[in-house]
């Protein structure tokens, strides 16, 4: 049966098979859907639903993952613990601060590269692929590229640059001390992230009508007050959608920071995620780090729902 | 369009461009700056002053890299691994997403929902329960046992975005390879499939890139050498030979240029899975 043979019915018949069929009667036996559904479902439930559950249990117990070791059951002692925890405390917070300094980064850099590539009439699809090849780029080679390019001595790339430019005199053991570790942190996630963002607004501001521009020409609208009081609000819905999964993106930021600085020095650089590594796979408390993963994806859903709630709708959809 | 002037149009059409420029400097200067410290060959000393292009090209951090067993052991696992999890995703979000496009049954709304749930929630946050199981169930340091893991992670969302696509073709198709007698699966292999073709090389490359970049739990599931992959080997580089950053950045090359690649040729579909919502790269 190929798509042909389907057109030929309808040619032969001269009219729509619409009719034909009676559409209240499914054409199928009804454990087909079970067919096309199970396997995908099985493993979904399994690695997914599974264990989402069990994380929980997990969480009520002194876990020991060494044979022959029992596991206590201790009640709510992991969360009250978490809760207790200053670290853990720094970690959020960190994690916090990250996910606002590189969302406002990369929505500030992405929004405006895309409203300048939108306004280019050459290359617009260079200028695309190019900005979003750090996109693709995996995150484990470039945090080692980072780690590189912020080296301490004067032949890191960093230093390099802005000794010639006359802002540092000497150079700079950026991951030596956590405030300019942050500053390399930052740095890559923005770097890394801009060019997924201005995808995104690119194709928003693509789908808006060009008439609407020339009817503001015409009224003698400003450059910025076109941008201001027309783009922007006719993308209000890609700027929430942007800003809600870049947000969700931030607070799962992990493999750059375990690379980079590993927490430290002394957890001042600590983020959630590499906090629940550090204690489930380094401390071996498998329990506590349970609890961590479940305070953390409370405040992720939270976070999304909230935002949601706060800029609207949170809609996927990019039509106008 | 624009109510200025002409000259000052075309001083902010330069303007403009060059801003652009900058930015494509800013994307591209690290990678280069990688690339030139990968050719320039090996160095235990950071050279002074850096350079975005090597001053001379050699292959030697290559040929070292290369001349690693577990290197090389490492690449193709990675790409059995990518391959063998692109096509397992592929397979199981489309037969998942037409059931839910294109058929009622009991109990769909519900199912429905309890899949979506897993979008909103970070994968990275069941690594515990995830290792554990996998511990469980003998699955730790096997290939096929991390493929089984990552694909179950993306496969909500990739159900998802097929659903929509599903949805979308029209009815008509449908009815008239009923009428010539096809059964459900003939209708889905044979008319359906090929007609979501688009939607399903988009899941495909990021799946792939997904399991080709993959390394937290591939760092955590596989211990023995002859199974690590790529982003296990690389951060290894780092780790024995600290101080040729070289060899490090070749090993980082050879995984990253197939991953420029896919996104230069298929680059149609990148954007498709970027602009149709929360996948990101």
């Amino acid at each position: 049966m190929s798509l042909n043979s389907v057109r030929q019915v309808r040619g032969a018949t001269g009219r729509t098979p619409r009719r034909v069929v009676d559409r209240s009667k499914p054409y199928y036996r009804p454990y087909v859907p079970y067919l096309f559904l199970f396997p995908g479902l099985a493993l979904y439930l399994l690695w997914s639903v599974y264990p989402l559950v069990y994380q929980l249990y997990i969480s009520f117990f002194d876990w020991r993952i060494i044979p022959g070791q029992t596991s206590e059951f201790i009640g709510l002692a992991n969360y009250q613990a978490v809760f207790a925890d200053r670290t853990f405390w720094l970690a959020m917070s960190n994690t916090a601060m990250y996910a606002v300094v590189t969302v406002a980064g990369q929505m500030i850099i992405g929004l405006t590269l895309a409203l300048l590539v939108n306004r280019v009439t050459i290359a617009r699809r260079f200028f695309r692929t190019i900005y979003y090849l750090p996109v693709v780029t995996s995150w484990v080679v470039v945090s080692f590229l980072f780690v590189y390019i912020f080296s301490p001595g004067d032949g890191g790339l960093i230093n390099f640059a802005l000794m010639k430019l006359g802002v540092i005199a000497k150079p700079v053991s950026w991951l030596a001390n956590s405030g300019t570790a942050w500053i390399a942190i930052y740095s890559l996630g923005i770097w890394k992230g801009m060019g997924w963002a201005m995808v995104i607004f690119l194709a928003a501001l693509q789908g808006i009508p060009p008439e609407l521009y020339e009817a503001a020409a015409i009224d003698g609208a400003t450059e910025w007050q076109r941008i201001r009081y027309m783009t922007l609000p006719l993308i209000r819905r890609t700027i929430f959608f942007v800003l809600i999964a870049l947000m969700i993106g931030g607070f799962q930021v992990f493999i750059s920071v375990l690379l980079i600085t590993g927490g430290g020095p002394l957890h001042r650089t600590e983020v959630a995620l590499t906090y629940m590594f550090d204690e489930a796979f380094g401390d071996l408390h498998f329990g506590y780090g349970a609890a961590l993963s479940y305070v953390l994806a409370i405040v992720i859903v939270l976070v999304s729902v909230l935002q949601a709630r706060f800029f609207g709708r949170g809609d996927q959809d990019l039509e106008y | 369009m624009i109510a200025t002037s002409g000259s000052q149009q075309r001083v902010l059409n330069i303007a403009i461009f060059l801003v652009l420029c900058a930015g494509v400097f800013i994307a591209v200067a690290p990678l280069l700056y990688m690339a030139s410290t990968a050719f320039q060959g090996i160095a235990y000393v950071q050279p002074y002053p850096p350079r975005l292009l090597p001053e001379t090209v050699t292959l030697e951090n290559f040929t070292q890299a290369f001349s690693s067993r577990n290197f090389v052991r490492a690449m193709l696992n990675s790409a059995g691994v990518a391959i063998a999890t692109t096509g397992l995703i592929t397979a199981l979000a489309s037969t998942m997403a037409y059931s839910f496009a294109r058929f009622e049954f009991r109990f769909k709304k519900f199912i429905f929902s309890a899949l979506m749930v897993m979008i909103m929630i970070p994968g990275v946050v069941l690594l515990i329960p995830q290792f554990i199981l996998a511990k469980n169930l003998g699955l730790l340091n096997s290939l096929p046992g991390l493929v089984l893991v990552y694909s179950a992670g993306p496969l909500a969302f990739n159900t998802f975005l097929l659903r929509g696509f599903f949805e979308n073709l029209p009815r008509e198709l449908e009815e008239s390879a009923v009428i010539d007698g096809a059964n459900a699966f003939t209708i889905f292999w044979r008319v359906m499939l090929p007609l979501a073709a688009p939607a399903i090389s988009t899941v495909a490359v990021f799946s792939f890139l997904g399991a080709w970049d993959e390394y937290l739990l591939a760092l955590n599931f596989l211990t023995d050498e002859n199974l690590r992959t790529l982003p296990i080997a690389i951060a290894n580089f780092r780790g024995q030979h600290s101080s040729n950053w070289g060899l490090v950045f070749a090993g980082s090359l050879t995984a990253v240029v197939p991953t420029i690649l896919l996104f230069i040729f298929f680059q149609r579909y990148f954007i498709q899975g970027i602009t149709s919502g929360g996948v990101r790269g």
